[in-house]
């Protein structure tokens, strides 16, 4: 509590390192969120990469019809496992982390409110991810009813192994870190931000921080509750989901959702956030309609409280509910589009510098329209009932999870990259891996818009030799051959840059946030004299003093 | 100071919604029990009642425990706690006992629905008494080595609140459980 005080040995190098220091204790043993925030996004690639080579396991199964690479059986359990990964250990913990990292330097406090509960949320991920993983190893295999866990696949009749069991112990885990982070965000940004830094010139990155960890604290619990049911059902032989004992399947899917569908706020979120400071330091103008991002974000927050049903137009809820779900669902296009707008009217007329984070960024408007056009287009009925459960949907969720999270996730890495480490990510480097990106992602999931509406189901583990379905599967692998060596390119770039990248300086990008103003990395107590702040964009009003961006705006000290 | 007392606020929020998922599945269920038993037939509420008096009247006076320590009255607070952990010690006794009648005429957690939703939710919110009572404990034990001199303690206050919420819950369940079967 005394967080004035250093909580950790002060750091003699600028980056801890494994050997110098107290070796890993220093790590282990760390408070400060700025180490946590690094220990996350290390977690973050290592589980990205187990994640990845599950996807191409199954690519290569795929790639042509009634092939046998794999067994039905492990296909299961691999898709099961690279989507509950790829959301819940990789998408999440990573932004949650790069929040920790860097919300505490944008509002100008020394660290987040409570350390040791920070520390406390990442291990839990570390712990939970373990916890899942282990299952690999037991007799009979990791879980294999996908990420929704429907009912009855997921209770005692239908799943006898042990899988299920150490999913949903493991989601549990990662469900407490989650509401630990968002408590913790919402503290911080509500009580500790400097003099001057009113919720209206916070950045906008610490507003989308800020909206998705109250999510966190109100929409995990559903699940978490949901969890405790599983449990319960698989260990005591409880009945909640039972049918054949009184127990409700359909129950399930309404808990599942009413958290699975916030859920996909929560991921996209931050993103936006990250997209919303890259995009105006790369146009050399401020974001256009401020306001508009922050309240649109509130109101996508609400709104998507009540639209979980959407995923449920194929159980038959009655006409009536459909028709709420779908009209409700489609509403929340509306504060979606705003955002788009926002961005493209900040770039327009703007001197625009196409370095690798604004390339991620541009890119991601576009391939997250195209998720999110087809999004609008399943939230109808009629559409949905034909290309549920097929590779429409997998398509669908692509663009907006790959093509929205992960380019942005990709933006703020090379965006950040020179605060963390104080070097520069090679731009070479970086192109070959956004071009590569973007080809291996659209050849990959383009074509599977296409085998959807053709009819191909997804969760398959083989198809027959219809017409062009081979082919288009084969392009489908090929493409995903291509993306996993975009994601070599960039392991490579982070490796060689961390020791030989261009020294950064504090602020390479003239960029305005407070973030930039705190040396390259941070020193541990992060700033030795906060700047003023007397707008949103302080680093700005310090550099010309004789155009302030709020002329008008009283010192505060 | 880091804000301790938001955070429980925000924390029990959280924490609201987890209940309120329990008491849905109750409520989903109930009425739906072809055989076997339901509340109705099993439940007794004038002597959970009683048992829940005990639980309300901690409320109160770990209010007073707070007031102490705002007064300064050191001796009293401790008076005030240990009454508290008491009276939470005696509700926790009385679920047990109910438990343990439910049990023995074979009604379980896996008999039907009833039994998997009451046992969950009055599992979970006994759960929290249990670790509230914890708490207390160590709140009691610091204050006899001489913590909380007042007039505040940030400690003291979270626990308190932490505890009201815990209340709160049980009068919503109560009423979910005993009130509806036999009143309504
Ligand atoms: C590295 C590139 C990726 C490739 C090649 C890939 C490929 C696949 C494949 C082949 C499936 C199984 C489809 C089926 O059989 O139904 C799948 C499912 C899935 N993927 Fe990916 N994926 C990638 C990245 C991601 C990312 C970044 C995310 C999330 C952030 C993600 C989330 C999911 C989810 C949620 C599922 C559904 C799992 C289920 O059906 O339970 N994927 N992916
Ligand atoms: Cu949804």
């Amino acid at each position: 509590m005394s967080r004035r005080l250093p909580l950790v040995p002060e750091n003699t190098e600028p980056l801890p390192s494994l050997k110098e220091n107290q070796g890993m204790l220093a790590w282990v043993s760390s408070v400060d969120h700025k180490q946590i925030g690094l220990m996350y996004l290390m977690v973050t690639m290592v589980f990205f990469v187990v994640g990845g080579l599950e996807a191409l396991l199954m690519r290569i199964q795929l790639s042509q019809p009634e092939f046998n690479f794999i067994s039905p059986e492990v296909y299961n359990q691999l898709f099961t496992m690279h989507g509950t990964t790829m959301i819940f250990f990789v998408v999440m913990p990573f932004l949650i982390g790069v929040g920790v990292y860097l919300v505490p330097l944008m509002i100008g406090a020394r660290d987040m409110a409570f350390p040791r509960l920070n520390a406390l949320s990442f291990w839990l991920v570390v712990f939970g991810g373990i916890l899942i993983y282990y299952s690999f190893l037991t007799q009979s295999g990791a879980p294999d009813m996908g990420w929704f866990a429907y009912s009855p696949l997921s209770e005692k009749p239908f799943s006898l192994n042990k899988g299920p069991t150490y999913w949903a112990l493991g989601l549990l885990a990662t469900g407490i870190s989650s509401v630990a982070s968002g408590l913790n965000n919402i503290v911080t940004i509500l009580t500790m931000r400097t003099p001057g830094m009113t919720m209206r010139r916070i950045p906008l990155f610490v507003w989308m921080i800020l909206v998705t960890s109250f999510l966190l604290i109100f929409v995990i619990p559903i699940i978490a509750s949901a969890f405790a049911m599983m449990l319960l059902d698989r260990l005591l032989e409880a009945t909640f989901f039972t049918p054949a004992h009184g127990g409700s399947a359909i129950l399930w899917q309404h808990f599942f959702w009413g958290f699975g569908h916030p859920e996909v706020y929560i991921l996209i979120l931050p993103a936006f956030g990250i997209i919303s400071e890259v995009i105006p330091v790369f146009s050399r103008k401020p974001i256009f309609g401020y306001e508009f991002v922050a309240g649109s974000t509130v109101a996508i927050g609400l709104l998507s409280l009540g639209v979980w049903a959407h995923h449920m137009f194929a159980v038959g809820l009655g006409d009536v509910t459909n028709l709420y779900f779908s009209l409700a669902s489609m509403l929340i296009a509306i504060p979606t589009g705003v955002k788009v707008l926002n961005w493209v009217a900040t770039m327009w007329g703007g001197k625009i510098i196409f370095a690798t984070p604004m390339l991620f960024a541009t890119a991601f408007i576009i391939e997250f329209v195209m998720g999110g056009i087809t999004g609008v287009a399943i939230a109808s009925v009629p559409i949905d009932w034909v290309v549920t459960d097929s590779y429409f949907i997998v398509a669908h969720f692509h663009y907006v999870l790959y093509g929205g999270s992960m380019f942005a996730i990709f933006a703020g890495v090379y965006y950040w990259f020179p605060k963390f480490t104080g070097r520069m990510m090679s731009e070479t480097l970086g192109k070959w891996h956004f071009w590569l990106t973007i080809i291996g992602f659209n050849m990959t999931f383009f074509v599977q818009h296409f085998l959807g509406v053709m009819g191909m189901p997804r969760r398959i583990y083989t198809y027959q030799d219809f017409p062009y379905w081979g082919s288009m599967n084969l392009i489908s692998t090929i493409g995903a051959v291509v993306l996993a060596l975009s994601v070599l390119v960039f392991m490579w770039n982070v490796h060689v840059s961390r020791k030989r990248g261009k020294k950064a300086g504090n602020n390479p990008w003239d960029a305005w946030t407070l973030e930039w103003a705190a040396a390259s990395p941070p020193a541990v107590h992060n700033f030795d004299l906060v700047p003023p702040v007397r707008g949103r964009r302080p680093l700005w009003d310090l550099a010309h003093p004789e155009q302030p961006d709020e002329p008008n705006a009283k010192v505060v000290d | 100071m880091a804000d301790n007392k938001m955070l429980i606020k925000f924390f029990v929020a959280s924490e609201s919604i987890f209940f309120i998922m329990l008491i849905l599945a109750y409520v989903n269920f109930k009425g739906t029990v072809v055989d076997g038993p339901t509340a109705e037939s099993s439940l007794n509420p004038y002597v959970t009642g009683i048992f829940s008096l005990f639980l309300l009247a901690s409320s109160f006076t770990i209010w007073l425990a707070g007031k102490s320590l705002r007064a300064k009255n050191h001796t009293m607070m401790k008076v005030w706690l240990l009454v508290t952990i008491v009276l939470g010690a005696i509700f926790i006794f009385g679920q047990g006992r109910e438990w343990a009648g439910l049990i023995e005429q074979n009604i379980t957690i896996s008999r039907n629905v009833f039994g998997t939703t009451f046992f969950t939710l009055t599992g979970f919110h006994g759960f929290h008494v249990c670790v509230g009572l914890i708490m207390l404990s160590i709140l009691l034990g610091l204050a006899l080595f001489g913590d909380f001199k007042g007039p505040r303690s940030d400690g003291v206050e979270v626990i308190s609140i932490y505890w009201h919420f815990v209340d709160g819950v049980w009068i919503v369940v109560y009423s979910v459980i005993y009130v509806w079967a036999f009143f309504l």
